[in-house]
């Protein structure tokens, strides 16, 4: 959490409300079994962890290719957090629950000896 | 061996190629890159493989209208498009008009987290929507290989690259994608595996201080190709490659001749002097008069009103000026005319590829009739002999080409043997001249003689050559009674005693002995 509060201090116009609120993006093409596990897996984790405060946008390149420019995408499925800041992208299908919560920052990296 | 040219049909079955528009490069894989399929350009950093691949594209959009998508990997577009204006070619005006799609395929490895099983769909998906936003026949994947530094799932990547490449291929575009040297292998990531139609290796080392590039074609399929590494240098024209005496023989030779500026040395060849578009070695030690008699080439071209070029690798230009004033030469004159340019610089300034490429822009930019090399000797201390003699093979096909006569002049070492010139040119020379001091009776004396001019009879005499404040002269040689040369002083005393008769007989010594004018 300490991390947390830091970044908070270096960005002082955000207030706690925006620090907690996720705003996730999930890229994929078409409906593949792997975009329809990606999905299940981060419906599955939004449930657990971020319950009421985040928002999550589905993207299919397919439709809309020129998208994956803006948010830098190669590979699939990635998801975008694009708030809290700083960005980060998940690669893959979040198949790897573990790796999944610490690159959206919900678990240390290592853990913490309390 | 030369390697057997294919007969025409065969030719017509062979792949089909897409024209780089690189000079150079298009002879050496015979036409260009393979069409239709992924070539692999690899090398060391700053060899100059962007350069290439964008020289390909923009050359690909501007003549040959194909259209092209250049996919960065490692540079955002405003460094690459600010790299490139700076070089001299600017590829935004190609973007504005859609004939160019710049995508920079950003790859954070902070920023990305892996979290089960993945593919490089969007990246295809990027591409083909890049490839179809403008109609594109070329793709460039410049550097392809940094996909690795973000994603570490190696065995995957490697299974979508060769996806990838199998996908380009179905697109039916001409691609090139670029590889850093590894250390075992041409690329880090091996992805010479991968594409195996034609492989290019570019390299960029220092030889004794001076950077010189190097480009070869390891691999192409289908295809003969020339294999020798080949000099390139980037400059505002962009990428040149320059294949050891690619152009063949098989320019137009002109039969028409020209004034060497002396009429006693044209008397030596045949009467008429020089051959129009042939080149000329004046060999000689130091002191022997090898640039008086490139400045009297000059003269001669100058006062017929044809235009010369005049490379100075030893003095700077208002010294030639200067000093060819003290023989009588005014040069100064045709420089204000604007038909004399002299181009002075140190060998040492750039590599060999650098003073073949300003050598080549100044000839392009001139169009000189007459070109002066003073002297091709010094171009030594830049490169090996190997490399010297690819350069001038190289200028003189060139040159022959364009028709221009060139005189090049070489400072031999060992006076006695002027044979000996250390570069070997001779062989790329059809008249050599050769210049030698010779001591006798304590002083020193000038000769000058024709080792060899092709095409012509020329004379077998040594000639004296004296440098006087009024000009150049070529004097006959003389002989005692007892058939012994005489020089200088001894010409004198020699000359005294036969000049009563010489009038006797009304004949000037030098056309007696120049002989074949008649």
């Amino acid at each position: 959490m300490s991390a947390k509060s830091g970044r908070r201090s270096l960005k002082p116009r955000q207030n706690r409300a925006d620090a907690d609120f996720y705003e996730l993006r999930l890229y994929v093409a078409g409906q593949t079994s792997r975009s329809l596990t990606a999905l299940a897996n981060l419906k599955k984790i939004c449930e657990e962890h971020l319950q009421g405060r985040y928002r999550l946008e589905v993207i299919d390149l397919l439709e809309h290719p020129q998208l994956a420019r803006g948010d830098q995408i190669l590979a699939l499925p990635t998801l975008v957090r694009k708030l809290p800041e700083p960005i980060r992208k998940l690669v893959g299908d979040l198949s790897d629950t573990e790796n999944a919560l610490v690159g959206l920052d919900l678990r240390p990296a290592r853990p913490v000896k309390a | 061996m030369k390697p057997r040219r294919a007969p025409r049909p065969e030719a017509a079955r062979a792949v089909p190629k897409a024209p780089t528009g690189i000079q150079g490069l298009d002879e050496i894989t015979g036409g260009g890159l393979p069409s239709g399929r992924p070539t692999l350009v690899c090398g060391g950093p700053g060899c100059g493989k962007t350069i290439l691949a964008m020289a390909f594209l923009m050359n690909g959009a501007r003549r040959y209208g194909e259209p092209g998508v250049f996919m960065s990997f490692e540079e955002s577009i405003e460094d690459l498009t600010q790299n490139f204006a700076s070089l001299g070619f600017d590829p935004r005006p190609l973007a504005t008009r859609k004939k160019l799609a710049l995508d920079y395929v950003r790859v954070e490895p902070n920023e990305i987290q892996e979290t089960g099983a993945y593919d490089l769909d969007a990246l295809f998906i990027r591409l083909e929507h890049a490839i179809d936003s403008i109609g594109a026949k070329r793709v460039v994947l410049d550097t392809i290989e940094t996909l690795f530094s973000g994603l570490s799932q190696t065995r995957l990547l490697r299974a979508e690259l060769r996806r990838l490449f199998n996908w380009l291929k179905s697109k039916g575009v001409t691609a090139i994608v670029t590889g850093e040297r590894g250390n075992s292998g041409m690329t880090r990531h091996g992805l010479e595996e991968y594409i195996s139609d034609c492989v290019i290796l570019m390299d960029h080392r220092v030889v004794e201080q001076n950077a010189t590039r190097r480009l070869r074609v390891v691999k192409y399929r289908g295809s003969t190709h020339g294999d020798n590494e080949s000099p390139f240098f980037i400059d505002q024209s962009g990428l040149s490659v320059l294949p050891i005496a690619s152009l063949g023989l098989q320019h137009r030779v002109p039969t028409g001749r020209l004034s060497s500026g002396l009429s006693g040395l044209d008397e030596m060849l045949g009467g008429k002097g020089y051959f129009r578009g042939s080149s000329i070695l004046v060999s000689g030690s130091a002191g022997t008069g090898k640039t008086s008699l490139a400045g009297y080439f000059v003269d001669a071209a100058c006062r017929r009103g044809e235009s010369a070029l005049y490379f100075a690798f030893e003095e700077s230009s208002a010294q030639i000026v200067r000093n060819l004033r003290s023989i009588g030469l005014d040069l100064g004159r045709w420089v204000r005319k604007g038909l004399l340019r002299i181009h002075a610089a140190r060998p040492t300034t750039s590599g060999l590829e650098g003073h073949l490429s300003s050598m080549h822009r100044l000839i392009d930019e001139s169009r000189p009739r007459v070109v002066v090399v003073d002297p091709i000797s010094n171009l030594i201390s830049v490169g090996t002999s190997i490399e010297v003699k690819a350069m001038l093979a190289r200028l003189i096909d060139f040159m022959k080409v364009g028709q221009m006569t060139a005189l090049f002049t070489s400072l031999t070492l060992d006076a006695g043997h002027p044979e000996g010139t250390d570069i070997g040119i001779s062989s790329f020379m059809d008249t050599w001249i050769a210049l030698r001091n010779i001591e006798v009776n304590g002083e020193r004396n000038r000769t000058l003689d024709v080792l060899k001019s092709r095409g012509m009879p020329h004379s077998n005499q040594l000639r004296e050559f004296v440098l006087t404040s009024r000009g150049l002269e070529l004097l006959d040689a003389v002989r005692d009674g007892r058939g012994r040369v005489l020089m200088g002083s001894r010409r004198g005393a020699h000359g005294a005693r036969t000049t009563a008769e010489k009038r006797k007989n009304g004949t000037r010594t030098r056309k007696a002995a120049g002989g074949r004018s008649r």
